[in-house]
């Protein structure tokens, strides 16, 4: 069985319906892109997914236990982890106090040494406190904050926005080194070189819909049908 | 009447009452920082504390004892309320959260009534605090130079209590993006339900610990609650720091005015909170508006 399978997924803001059916599955050890326009659902699929926005109706079958409508711990707990878009670090915690809340309910939590050698540059920052994080470092503490749980799936919502080049090819080859160890990742990004440069398999949603599913290389050959949902 | 040992009196009036609104005031900014509610309950639980504090002395003669009945009492209260009463609103409305604390205070103030009178009842101060301490030119009642230091040890475990625990750590975050640490495995409800403790924990203490300054009456908290709640704005919502710095600023602020004109001490109150509004919209400590 699928390490993640959701079913008729159907989420919505106040009146406004945001998912209609979404279906897909993701393997365990496997790394797959959710791509599509802005505000064609993302980001509330992968809330939706974390019980940070409560789906009305669908199933999200989760390492064999359907976690619809559950809070967001229990879903934490289960073994997933959201990264969000807007990173959410703790700005009056330093480094290491995020990373140690982070850690505090994970049984196979992960030694902050471990943390470290990932990200040599939070160790060196380990003591600043939240708001005074760069961007890029934001980002590091955010991935980390979910890695250090030693989660079965970490859905990624656009790691890469918004970052200096420079430190989107560092933290993109961290990606892929944890993907290679075998972990499960579910990604959201606009930028599509990086999405495809790290998946296994795609979907594309559409105005809430799930227009799109094939393997990462067969869309790396078929540029005519990203563009013709992505408009890239 | 202005005589320089009259300031200096009324100086420490300030700081008295200062630290007592810091302390109050801690308890409303953490809970209103985790929770989002503003618990309009807040003054009637300092009275709350007031009153268990003094049964509890009626019946040991001990202040020791008032202070420890007071405190848990509130604890007690606090926690129950949440689970059973608070916990249904953290969806709602905030005018419905209001309406529902606003209710909670009106029912503790007259169940108070129904059992205690309007009468003002007595706690006197423990007897080593009894007397006036002589204090240079002034002459000044012992037990309020006691209530300052009293009220300064429970700030600084306050303190270490957020700043140096696990829980606090937790608290913290919590006041900075509950539904973060909710997706971060910690069960953000169990949190609110403690710092709701721990918030009216605070103003049971300070009711029993203020008790033998002011004459005790079931209404005691309703002017508490007006003050601590400028406290809070203008120190800046959900920060600690910034409760004990605008308890002190109200402090001395109703207590210099007091010397002047008692009439003008609520209007000097809200030119200030209005001045801190118009050039630090989030408090003088506080960082991002809560939604």
């Amino acid at each position: 069985m699928s390490l993640l399978e959701v079913d008729g997924l159907n989420a919505y803001y106040g009146d406004s319906h945001i998912l209609f059916d979404v279906g897909l599955h993701i393997e365990r050890n496997e790394v797959v892109a959710l791509l599509g326009r802005n505000g064609a659902g993302k980001s509330t699929t992968l809330k939706s997914l974390m019980g940070v926005v409560a789906p009305r109706s669908g199933r999200v079958m989760f390492d064999g236990t359907d976690m619809a409508g559950k809070k967001s711990h229990t879903i934490a707990l289960a073994g997933m982890q959201l990264v969000h878009e807007d990173r959410r670090v703790f700005g009056s915690l330093n480094v290491e106090e995020n990373l140690v809340l982070a850690g505090l309910t994970a049984p196979g939590r992960w030694p902050l040494d471990r943390v470290y050698e990932m990200f040599p540059r939070l160790k060196e920052r380990r003591g600043s406190r939240g708001t005074d994080l760069s961007g890029g470092e934001q980002q590091m503490l955010a991935i980390a904050r979910a890695l250090i749980r030693a989660p079965k799936i970490v859905l990624l919502d656009e790691p890469f926005e918004g970052l200096a080049p420079i430190i989107v090819q560092d933290l993109l080859a961290t990606c892929r080194a944890l993907a290679e160890a075998g972990q499960t990742i579910l990604v959201v990004e606009q930028n599509i070189s990086a999405a495809l440069a790290l998946a296994d398999r795609i979907y594309v949603l559409n105005n809430g819909h799930i227009v799109e599913s094939m393997t990462a290389p067969a869309a790396r050959k078929s540029p005519e049908l990203l563009h013709r949902h992505l408009g890239v | 009447m202005f005589t320089w040992p009259n300031l200096l009196s009324q100086l420490f009036n300030g700081l008295a009452l200062g630290a007592l609104l810091a302390l109050i005031s801690s308890g409303l900014t953490i809970i209103y920082g985790t929770l989002g509610v503003l618990n309009l309950a807040h003054g009637a639980m300092f009275m709350l504390g007031g009153y268990a504090g003094y049964v509890a002395y009626q019946a040991t003669d001990s202040f020791i004892v008032a202070v420890l009945a007071g405190t848990l009492f509130l604890l007690v209260v606090g926690v129950v309320i949440e689970r059973l009463i608070i916990r249904h609103f953290y969806d709602r409305p905030h005018e419905d959260q209001l309406l529902v604390t606003f209710g909670l205070s009106i029912c503790f103030v007259e169940i108070v009534r129904f059992f205690f009178s309007s009468l003002s009842v007595n706690v006197p101060a423990p007897a080593i605090f009894s007397g006036i301490t002589q204090l240079g030119v002034m002459a000044y009642p012992t037990y309020r130079l006691a209530v300052v230091g009293i009220v300064a040890v429970a700030l600084l475990a306050l303190y270490l209590m957020l700043y140096r625990t696990r829980l606090g750590m937790i608290v913290r975050a919590g006041i900075e993006d509950p539904v973060m640490v909710d997706s971060l495995g910690i069960n953000v409800f169990r949190v609110f339900m403690v710092v709701f403790g721990i918030g009216s924990m605070a103003a049971g203490f300070a009711g029993i610990v203020n008790a033998p300054v002011v004459s005790l009456t079931p209404d005691v908290g309703e002017a508490i609650l007006v003050q601590t709640f400028v406290v809070v704005v203008i120190g800046g919502v959900g920060s600690f720091p910034g409760a004990v710095l605008g308890g002190l600023i109200a402090g001395e602020i109703i207590s210099i005015t007091s010397m002047i004109n008692p009439g003008y001490a609520y209007v000097m109150l809200f030119a200030a909170m209005t001045l801190v509004l118009l050039v630090r919209p989030h408090g003088l400590l506080g960082t991002r508006g809560r939604e």
